[in-house]
């Protein structure tokens, strides 16, 4: 059982990624924001964390930088689960340090439930 | 060739008409009015030289010219950022809205995705049947705010691409697997022709994926009702610098007069053989735009209810080839 911090503002898709991840045994976690995700990604001690980049407060290019920056929380693995796909957004979120970068409408459930489970190994 | 026809060629403003442009904001209208304005400045002055000696009279003359020229000038210049900028306008339009497409597509994909995945429980017969109707049309109209995304990106020119090595037969042997059932569904026989062990090529997989998923399924959708099939081959070009591979197909054929339009946007074949067809009409047009970035050529060959070869080409780079597989070792 892993413990997963989802950023995602949109509550639908909060919903959608927290039911299959805890219907597979883990612990899921959700912030709205991106302040509220990052200081949720350093108090709580998570395993792996899936990160919107359009997001209130703080966007996720920010939130990313942040973490790696932190020596606490620089090796959680970042798994960019967005809806922009712009000339640059890739390259930029991966030059940051994301793991992966997955485009929401183009990933069924249980693509993403694949990925993570990868990335949890 | 009737009246009509030979007024159309003269009408210059046609276009602009279309962009609901008025004559003087309509650039091809102005240039040909600065046209006519040079070419009798010009036999003016040659008339005005001739007649009078004195050079005060033709400055004067060619001065007047020239400020006419720059107010045309200018207010064409004008008439360009005009259309300009209703067309990055439109573009911004379409890409904004289908990004905001995108998030209550997705919440409605993974929704979707849990009933049919039977994480929710069981599901009857029939409501099996209805979570596939919401599922395929989800899963078309995702299709189509991206295919509408990528013709935006394309007129743009800010299509991102991410490069790499790939196997250009194991891409085609996965696309074609992935098509059988369709292809079953139609009664066409689908098969790739050969496995050559071609040198690698670098472009946009997933993109050539797209190419080559759009190229077949355009194959099986005009098919022939009996009897179609389905031939995928990829081969060296002669002096082996590009790779090339054809989608060949014994179904409708297109017709010669709509062939020039066919790589066009919105170009659906079926609004004029009549046929009932499924799609966008944008698939060719991304193709074109896909392999055009990745330095390759498109095209085709068809004959009317004998069929329709398509094919692509896609450079072998093979300095990077050769770097990349001594890295491998």
């Amino acid at each position: 059982m892993a413990k997963i911090l989802f950023v995602e503002d949109e509550p639908s898709l909060q919903k959608a990624i927290s039911e299959i991840l805890t219907q597979e045994g883990h612990n899921v976690l959700t912030a709205s924001d991106g302040e509220e995700g990052l200081s949720m990604s350093k108090e709580k001690d998570v395993d792996l964390i899936l990160l919107d980049l359009i997001l209130p407060k703080k966007d996720g290019f920010e939130v990313l930088k942040s973490l790696k920056e932190d020596e606490k929380t620089k090796n959680i693995p970042v798994i960019v689960l967005t809806n922009l796909e712009g000339t640059g957004d890739v390259e930029k979120a991966l030059s940051l340090g994301a793991t992966t970068y997955l485009v929401k409408a183009n990933y069924e459930l249980e693509d993403v439930l694949k990925t993570v489970k990868e990335h949890l190994k | 060739m009737s009246f009509k026809k030979i007024i159309k060629i003269f009408d210059i403003t046609a276009d602009c008409r279309r962009y609901s442009l008025d004559f003087w904001q309509c650039p091809n209208s102005l240039f040909l009015v600065m046209g006519g304005i040079i070419i009798v400045a010009m036999i003016l002055t040659y008339w005005i030289g001739i007649q009078f000696v004195e050079p005060e009279v033709i400055i004067a003359v060619v001065s007047v010219v020239t400020i006419i020229l720059l107010v045309i000038g200018h207010s064409l210049v004008g008439s360009f950022s005009r259309i300009a900028e209703a067309n990055k306008m439109k573009s911004e339009f379409v890409s904004i809205v289908s990004h905001q497409l995108r998030t209550p597509l997705s919440a409605l994909k993974w929704s979707v995705n849990l009933l049919k995945g039977k994480r929710l429980g069981e599901l009857n017969k029939k409501q099996e049947e209805y979570v596939d109707i919401v599922s395929d049309s989800a899963v078309k109209m995702v299709r189509l705010v991206n295919d509408l995304l990528s013709v935006n990106r394309i007129e743009q020119g800010k299509l991102a691409m991410q490069m790499e090595f790939f196997s250009i037969e194991d891409l085609i042997l996965d696309v074609v697997k992935g098509l059988q059932i369709l292809a079953k569904m139609k009664n066409v026989e689908l098969f790739f022709k050969n496995h050559k062990n071609l040198p690698l090529v670098y472009a946009d997989k997933e993109k050539i994926r797209m190419v080559i998923q759009n190229l077949i399924d355009n194959a099986i959708k005009y098919s022939k009702q009996k009897g179609g099939f389905v031939e995928i081959s990829a081969d060296t070009d002669v002096n082996s610098k590009l790779i090339k591979v054809s989608v060949k197909d014994n179904g409708i054929g297109i017709p010669e007069i709509i062939q020039k339009r066919i790589f066009g946007k919105f170009f659906r074949g079926d609004n004029l053989v009549k046929q009932k067809v499924e799609g966008t009409g944008l698939g060719l047009f991304i193709a074109k735009g896909i392999i055009t970035i990745c330095g390759g050529k498109i095209g085709f060959t068809s004959k009317p209810d004998k069929g329709s070869n398509f094919w692509f080409t896609l450079p072998i780079n093979t300095k990077k080839i050769n770097k990349k597989a001594m890295e491998k070792k």
